[in-house]
């Protein structure tokens, strides 16, 4: 397709690095990538992905913007509060870089709508704030074969892995059950300090820009474990663990399930 | 033999707001036996109640995951460090 003249200049300083050029280039703005909330860990993402000039960037998220959201989702801006933060997220994004097609998907993803949304993109980013919905994604990405940068935030911490289904291990790989519903507080709950998710966020952009250019060594089969306090990065070791229900050698989880009743959220009925 | 335990965030409640802890042990059984002498209750958040590894928590020795090495037999030597990292799902 070629690149604009003013793309050349949008883009000079990505384009004059190694292993990017004007071809690297062209492959972002060719890459369709889905973010799963537009939060703490979105925001930032969405910012990164999309002044490099990612092509398509889909947008779930069913919320309106708080007041209290601004604090760490910095896609969002004080004149928003109360708008859809799809449409808001949109709103940043189109504003920052017109080359964005931008899709706001204002729902809440659940089981039933969930392989529609992910089908046409190249790659998935969790940003989601709960447990159901985080192995909710990641079945439905290793079903559909979707690689899936996961990230998740609390407090202080923050952890980051790259899922390539079928070659390096999943989020269940990782942690095999959630934890009930007391033990797991939310960053409502919680707390959490905005930088954190930044870092985090801008970690899962990373990686989905190396996905795309074909460059680098994904976090695939690692961990990537981030403490604020101590400024400290560690990696861990994450095998493909064989008696994964949904991507071992006798998958149990063939189809989506009920998530919310998977994480006792929800009595079977 | 000292081993060097990462506590993280959610259970440094229970030792006293302390990120990294030393313990005693021979393998990573008896580094739970040992926090929890230390630190009462830190069993409970580790392990359910028939004493198995819960499974929203990882143990690592150094960067394996005990779960693919002995479990909780897995040994551990003078010097490791033992990381224990939870499932967190804020966004
Ligand atoms: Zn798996």
């Amino acid at each position: 397709m070629g690149l604009r003249e003013d793309q050349i200049e949008r883009y000079s300083r990505q384009i004059i690095l190694p292993n990017i050029g004007g071809k690297g280039q062209e492959k972002l703005l060719n890459g369709k990538v889905l973010i799963i909330g537009a939060g703490g860990l979105g925001s930032p993402c969405a910012l990164y992905l999309a002044s490099a000039g990612v092509g398509r960037i889909g947008i779930v998220d069913s919320d309106a913007v708080e007041i209290n959201n601004l604090q760490r989702q910095i896609i969002h801006s004080t004149a928003n509060v109360n708008k859809p933060k799809a449409e808001s997220a949109k709103e940043r994004i189109n504003a920052i870089n017109p080359d964005v097609e931008v899709i706001p998907y204002k729902l809440r993803i659940t089981s039933k709508n969930i392989l529609d949304v992910i089908k046409d993109y190249d790659i998935i980013v969790d940003g989601s704030d709960n447990f159901p919905t985080r192995y909710l994604v990641n079945d439905a990405c290793v079903l559909s074969k979707k690689p899936l940068s996961h990230g998740g935030i609390f407090r202080y911490d923050g952890q980051a892995m790259t899922i390539m289904p079928g070659q390096s291990a999943c989020y269940r790989c990782l942690f095999p059950e959630p934890p009930p519903p007391g033990l797991a507080p939310s960053c409502q709950e919680a707390g959490i300090l905005g930088a954190v998710a930044g870092v985090i966020g801008t970690i899962q952009a990373n990686e989905v820009l190396k996905y795309i250019l074909n460059m680098g060594n994904l976090l695939a089969g690692k961990l990537l474990v981030f403490n604020a306090l101590d400024s400290s990065f560690r990696q861990v070791k994450v095998p493909r663990d064989p008696k994964c229900p949904v991507c071992g050698e006798k998958p149990t989880v063939t189809k989506l399930i009920d998530y919310e009743e998977f994480c006792q959220l929800r009595k079977k009925e | 033999m000292s081993i060097k335990v990462r506590i993280p965030t959610p259970l440094q409640k229970l030792t006293e707001g302390k990120a990294e802890v030393e313990v005693e042990a021979k393998d990573v059984r008896g580094l739970i036996e040992d926090l929890d002498k230390n630190f009462p209750g830190i069993k409970d958040r580790l392990c359910d109640d028939k004493g198995r590894i819960r499974r929203f928590i990882n143990i690592y020795v150094n960067e394996e995951d005990v779960r693919f090495l002995q479990q909780d037999s897995t040994p551990l030597i003078d010097g490791d460090e033992v990381s224990i990292i939870p499932a967190i799902a804020g966004g």
